[in-house]
């Protein structure tokens, strides 16, 4: 009975994680982008510097009509925000915060096969609102997040090959438990094809070419409204909060920190993960959209030979040091 | 034969087994609806049910590895080049009656055979072979490695040339549609060709997708 009490305290954890992460980083959206752009974001809500924009927003999404176009295939048009918001509180499941077993959700022995896997299937969300929508700008749009996952899908993985070859194992707590300060550079290409990779997943700018909306309108999401709309911007956010924490368990050495912090282990988890959520913003104001082209010239001439030179790299330094 | 002879029954079944064959059936059912459906992206959604409920199967039967495998090339790759591919040509929402090609009878019949030659053959070969849930897991990342790069490095070795030969002809297909295509309409050079590159280096990549597998 212990471990049942245990799983689901664990599953309520993960599950509150998976509730507030998401909003932190998007209410610092909002100020991180208003300081860049020299403005004042979001200031009334709540009172001090509008911290309770995002409650607003939710009490506005809430009490708007849900609305279904009268062609959509309505099944498809309503299961499609929880088929991209889900995968995301899978994936939460397996990224360990501190060393031991009791950090993380659930440790897995396939974990990183399991958290690109299940990332990936996020996608499909995009893809079937794309296509129930019954609109030519939402099937442009699930195009267009059809052909950017193919391309930096396999880019993603290799990276994340990369750095399981230099650890010796696939399991997330295994790779943490076995990083060294000296990986950062040796897996650098890797970390930032990683990177690159998984936010072009995530259509975040530059990479948000389907739903470009001097285009496509929001492409996919034109047609949704209200909660519905909310979650896929949910999705969006908590696909932020798992990518920054994948990067830095795989890449940035998860709980290790510079001063041997006993105890504090997760403190440098979360740190690594913040530091990362904020590039990830500091990149939406600095550059500007890549076009499509673009987009699929970057992936296919520059991150796959890095990503497998990356490899070739990770394979010599590892039969040197052996 | 003795020691595998005495192995479990079949009779009071464990959780597992219960679960095992729940998910099975529904795997079956949704496999059924996939090709019997009229609407061809529902077909392609339901593919997606019956290839998780594989991947769970995997899972109750602890091959960790296999199962995260298939979601991750299967549902993550393959559907969505399903979906892209629909997409691309004709996806009407809604019944498509000109989808059936008449060929019912003779695909159920070829079905059913390659189904019953499938379970006769691995029944029989596996039929003394039992796996133990509780003991050492027997499809972790360590022994799969292990097994496919021990003892069946050449097929495996066998396999990726095969791919790498499936990418190079996809590739060299591709161009030399190019080429026609360039032959033939020399003066759409011009301001159409930032729209044509796109549609290019969309399909180059569905190409090598396709080939890597």
């Amino acid at each position: 009975m212990n471990g049942t009490v245990e799983v689901a305290l664990r599953l309520l954890i993960v599950f509150a994680v998976f509730l507030t992460f998401p909003l932190i980083v998007g209410q610092t959206e909002h100020k991180v982008m208003a300081h860049m752009q020299g403005r004042l974001g979001p200031m009334y809500a709540g009172g001090f510097h509008g911290w309770a924009q995002l409650i607003a927003d939710g009490v506005k999404f809430a009490q708007k009509e849900d609305v279904v176009p009268a062609d959509a295939d309505r099944r498809v048009f309503r299961l499609a925000p929880a088929v991209s918001l889900l995968p995301y509180l899978l994936v939460l499941l397996a990224i360990p915060l501190g060393p031991g077993e009791g950090a993380v959700g659930q440790v897995l022995d396939a974990g990183l096969f399991f958290v690109l896997a299940v990332m990936g299937v996020g996608v499909l969300g995009s893809l079937m609102a794309g296509w129930a929508s019954a609109n030519k700008f939402s099937l442009l749009g699930g195009l267009r997040t059809a052909a950017q996952l193919l391309a930096y899908e396999l880019p993603m993985l290799l990276a994340a090959a990369s750095v399981a070859m230099a650890a010796g194992t696939v399991s997330l707590p295994g790779i943490v438990e076995s990083f060294q300060w000296w990986w950062l550079p040796w897996q650098l290409v890797g970390a930032v094809v990683f990177f690159v990779a998984g936010l072009a997943e995530l259509q975040r700018p530059p990479f948000d070419m389907p739903v470009a909306d001097s285009e496509i309108v929001f492409g996919a999401y034109t047609e949704y409204t209200g909660l519905r709309f909310a979650l896929f911007l949910l999705a969006e956010y908590a696909g932020i909060v798992v990518l920054c924490g994948l990067t830095t368990v795989l890449f940035l050495g998860g709980w290790h920190g510079p001063w041997g912090a006993d105890g504090l282990g997760w403190l440098w988890t979360l740190l690594k993960t913040a530091v990362l959520a904020f590039v990830v913003i500091w990149l939406r104001v600095t550059y500007p959209r890549l076009r499509e082209d673009q987009l699929q010239k970057l992936s296919w001439t520059v991150l796959v030979p890095l990503a497998l030179a990356q490899i070739a790299l990770t394979g010599i330094v590892k039969v040197v040091i052996s | 034969m003795s020691i595998a002879a005495a192995g479990p029954g079949f009779l009071s079944p464990t959780g597992v087994e219960i679960a095992f064959l729940l998910v099975g059936l529904v795997t079956f059912g949704a496999a059924l609806v996939t090709v019997t459906t009229r609407q061809l992206v529902h077909a392609a959604l339901w593919l997606v049910v019956a290839l998780g409920g594989l991947a769970v199967e995997y899972l109750l039967l602890t091959a960790e590895f296999i199962a995260w495998v298939q979601v991750l090339i299967y549902i993550g790759s393959v559907v969505v080049l399903i979906l892209f591919g629909l997409m691309l040509t004709k996806a009407p929402i809604g019944r498509s009656p000109d989808a059936d090609s008449g060929n019912r009878g003779v695909a159920l019949a070829v079905a059913v055979a390659a189904a019953v030659a499938l379970v006769w053959v691995v029944v029989d070969a596996f039929r003394t072979t039992w796996i133990d849930l509780d003991g050492t897991v027997a499809g972790s990342t360590k022994v799969t490695g292990e097994s496919l790069f021990r003892n069946w490095v050449l097929p495996f070795e066998a396999l990726s040339v095969l791919l790498l030969a499936a990418l190079v002809g996809a590739i060299v297909l591709s161009r030399r549609a190019k080429a026609d295509t360039a032959a033939r309409t020399p003066q759409a050079q011009g301001d159409r060709s930032t729209g044509r590159s796109t549609d290019r280096s969309a399909k180059d990549a569905k190409d090598t997708k396709e080939g890597s597998r």
